[in-house]
């Protein structure tokens, strides 16, 4: 996976055929249920207005009912069978009973109606048939009585009009489907096109130019724009950190190995071995500066890598003061120095990498033994808003003018020294500026010089 | 079966027939012919055969059997044939049309679509099950050596006209069908009276005038050519027209309030034998060559370049027309009590005619 990645682009289709398929998917639902639908409702639609023809016509009938010597005469009025021509097709059938249920006149296929029901279905010549029922009650001298008008028509109209109805709806459904297919091309293109003009101007850009993209984006896209810069910034970061740990080796370096060198010449040259052995005895000393030196410079380059690319964690600062003391207490040989800590009871946990924040604390150590007065103090203190962590001694410190300074590479008091490039204090400004915090630089009295980091807390909320 | 000529089965006036039979049959194309056509019709065969002629020759093979009916004995043994499920007619054309439908609605007929069929009018054409293939009017007929120019009746109003003076010498002279005894008298004398209030006033001036209700196109024309009547009322018009060709005498009026149109109506019945050969004899009947024959035989009358001189026309012919549609609203004139309340209405309007017995039309 890696090595592919790497390789090239990893395809995972082409976005605008997700979204036509997503688009396809939606429409073909979408679709489905709205002829669904329009089948139901052309049916009932068709199903009813047939219906009322029916009733009407035998509403008709119904209405031209007489009575003629205690019989019952029917004079179907030929409006009635007009109101059923509407349904040019179908066959019509018809019948009226009287109230024992015998046929009156119409046609002796229809059985009488043995409930109230206003629609019942049948048939008639082999083909299905709906029929509607009114009763009329007579209440004469001469006929008491319901007498009931059936009216049959076959069904055909009425499949005719509903698959009509479904019919027209289809058709704009699909028309709408392609106005929407349309649309959607038209929104997809022009949400790409956004795309496009990032890709142009990354393509555009000299291999040198590491500078944030500057294109206008909409919002959706604004974050990869964002992600983009931070990396392009991270690379810009990591490349000068590179230049500078080129920069500061050959700097820092070429020196004291040319003075390594010429010693080196001079023990060839020593006439007698006391002399041979005072000059190895400076190559000895140089030689464990130029590699304290070189762990600086390394330190140096680690921290500033790590600030950018390891994730921050919780982290106990206390922990991270006792951990400096111990380390610090390895390098050392004798038991001559002590390093007190001062630390609070409950943890002071921030956000941060242990390792560079330990790197740090002991820069600040060693900085308090190279140039402060004992006893020198780790501590870690609650200071409101941000924790502070850090080192005080009983001197001098350093002189106020250079605090501004202090955290620049090589702002050393007077040059670089043998033992120290002179690194300590920017190795520190870096850790601090990699938690989002600074170092600072104070003297609380005569006789005390604190360097600390303070850091932001995590806030409760988050936390 | 050899070809008997002209068989008339209708000797006596009023001859109850206990089983209804044919009235004349008469066969068309080779007798060994290896399809053979049955058709039924009310239409007299002199008029019909041209068509039949014409269809056997152009497919050879063909015989064509025609059986004339009247139109009610028709009915009856295509229901009768259709109930008890006998292969019988393989196409059915009557001229009451209502009774056609009737048929049709019933399940009695088949369907049959072609490009013929479906260039039919929707009035002409119902469930692609009946058709109507001719065009016809419902005419008055007069003798033009009796009636001058000034008397002729050229709509309703003019012939109520006519008979209202108590001296009028038209009195008991103008003849009309017997609706009881000819199902296309029913026919035409149900559409008159759905299509307008004169038929009120028109049957009551035939009541007080004793206009004469009588049987059978032939015969009430026979009776104006030779004087018997001087006026004939909704004759069947391809029937004056033919005898109009003959007898320079008789003239056909298309009344202007209104002419009926009648189309002959076709169906092939549901159990007929050759239902293909007779979809084919109904396509050739609405085709160009089919109707032009049936135009020479006066079964279709065109109106739009003004008709024969013998035919007077109305002078506003579109809105004048009215073709009996193919609609259910046929079943109502049909309806038993509907049936008997117009009939009992016309009998007493006709007190003293009696039904004429068989009927050709």
């Amino acid at each position: 996976m890696e090595s592919r990645a790497r390789s090239g682009t990893r395809l995972t289709g082409s976005l605008s055929f997700r979204l036509g398929v997503a688009l396809a998917v939606v429409l073909a639902i979408g679709g489905v249920a709205v002829s669904l639908a329009a089948y139901a409702y052309g049916r009932s639609a068709a199903q009813n207005s047939y219906d009322r023809l029916l009733v009407g016509a035998a509403n008709q009938i119904a209405g031209s009912l007489r009575l003629r010597g205690g019989e019952i005469m029917v004079d179907i009025p030929v409006s009635a069978f007009d109101l059923l021509s509407l349904a040019p097709r179908d066959r019509v059938v018809y019948a009226v009973f009287d109230d024992r249920g015998q046929l009156i006149t119409g046609y002796d296929a229809v059985a009488p109606p043995d409930g109230d029901d206003e629609f019942f279905g049948g048939s008639f010549a082999g083909e299905p048939v709906r029929y509607a029922h009114v009763r009329r009650l007579i209440s004469e001298r001469s006929f008491l009585g319901a007498v009931d008008v059936v009216v049959g028509q076959t069904i055909e109209a009425r499949r005719d009009l509903a698959q009509q109805v479904t019919r027209n709806a289809l058709v704009a459904v699909a028309a709408a489907g392609l106005v929407i297919s349309g649309l959607a091309f038209l929104a997809v293109n022009s949400a790409l096109r956004p795309l496009r003009r990032l890709e142009r101007d990354v393509a555009a850009r000299s291999s040198r130019d590491l500078t944030p993209v500057d294109v206008e984006v909409p919002q959706e896209i604004a974050s990869l724009v964002a992600a983009l810069n931070r990396f392009i910034g991270r690379i810009d970061r990591q490349l000068r950190i590179m230049r500078t740990l080129i920069a500061d080796a050959s700097h820092q370096l070429r020196t004291p190995i040319a003075a390594l060198r010429a010693q080196a010449e001079l023990a060839r040259e020593a006439p007698d071995a006391e002399e041979m052995r005072r000059i190895v005895e400076r190559i000895h000393d140089r030689s464990r500066n130029l590699s304290q030196l070189t762990d600086q410079l390394l330190n140096h380059a680690m921290i500033i890598h790590r600030a950018d690319s390891v994730e921050l964690t919780s982290v106990d600062l206390r922990v991270v003061a006792s951990e400096a003391v111990a380390q610090f207490d390895q390098t050392l040989t004798g038991a001559e120095l002590e390093v007190r800590m001062d630390l609070p009871e409950e943890p002071m946990i921030c956000d941060g990498d242990a390792l560079s924040l330990v790197e740090a604390c002991k820069n600040l150590i060693n900085n308090a033994v190279a140039y402060g007065k004992p006893p020198i103090t780790v501590f870690v203190e609650d200071a409101g808003a941000t924790f502070r962590l850090g080192v005080r001694d009983r001197g001098d410190g350093m002189a106020e003018e250079m605090w501004a300074d202090a955290g620049s590479r090589f702002a050393k008091r007077s040059g670089v020294s043998s033992t120290s490039a002179g690194l300590g204090l920017s190795i520190v400004s870096a850790v601090a500026q990699a938690h989002r915090g600074r170092m600072k630089i104070r003297r609380p009295a005569d006789d005390r010089f604190e360097v600390f980091v303070e850091l932001p807390k995590v806030s409760e909320v988050e936390a | 079966m050899k070809p008997i000529g002209l068989l008339l089965a209708m000797m006596l006036a009023g001859a109850a027939v206990a089983q209804p039979a044919p009235e004349a049959v008469k066969s068309y194309g080779p007798d060994d012919a290896g399809r053979r056509l049955l058709v039924r019709g009310t239409t007299d065969i002199a008029r019909f055969e041209t068509v039949m002629d014409l269809f056997a020759s152009r497919r050879g093979d063909t015989r064509i059997d025609y059986e004339q009916w009247g139109s009610n004995d028709l009915f009856e043994v295509t229901v009768a044939d259709c109930r008890e499920g006998v292969e019988a007619a393989d196409m059915v054309i009557s001229s009451a049309v209502d009774l056609q439908f009737k048929l049709a609605n019933d399940g009695c007929a088949r369907a049959h679509r072609s490009a013929a069929t479906a260039r039919l009018p929707q009035v002409a054409n119902w469930r692609d099950e009946v058709f109507g293939i001719t065009r016809e009017l419902a005419v008055i007929v007069y003798n033009r050596r009796l009636i001058d120019d000034a008397e002729v009746p050229r709509s309703r109003f003019d012939l109520i006209d006519l008979l209202r003076p108590d001296d009028s010498r038209f009195r008991g002279r103008v003849a009309t069908y017997d609706i009881e005894a000819s199902g296309l008298g029913y026919l035409f004398a149900f559409a008159d009276a759905q299509q307008a209030t004169t038929f009120g006033s028109l049957i009551e001036a035939f009541g007080r005038s004793g206009a004469v209700a009588t049987c059978c196109s032939a015969e009430i024309i026979d009776g104006v050519a030779d004087g018997t009547y001087l006026i004939a009322y909704n004759v069947l018009g391809s029937y004056a027209l033919a005898r109009a060709e003959r007898n320079p005498d008789i003239v056909a009026v298309a009344p202007d309030d209104y002419t009926l149109v009648l189309a002959r109506a076709a169906l092939i019945p549901r159990l007929a034998a050759e239902p293909d050969l007779a979809g084919a004899f109904l396509d050739f009947l609405l085709s160009e060559a089919g109707r032009s024959a049936l135009r020479s035989a006066q079964l279709i009358v065109s109106t739009e370049e003004g008709g024969p001189e013998y035919l007077r026309l109305p002078d506003t012919a579109e809105t004048s027309f009215r073709p009996i549609a193919l609609t259910p609203s046929l079943l109502v004139g049909l309806d038993r009590h509907k049936r008997r309340d117009f009939i009992a209405l016309w009998r007493s309007t006709f007190p003293n005619e009696g039904g004429a017995g068989v009927t050709p039309e």
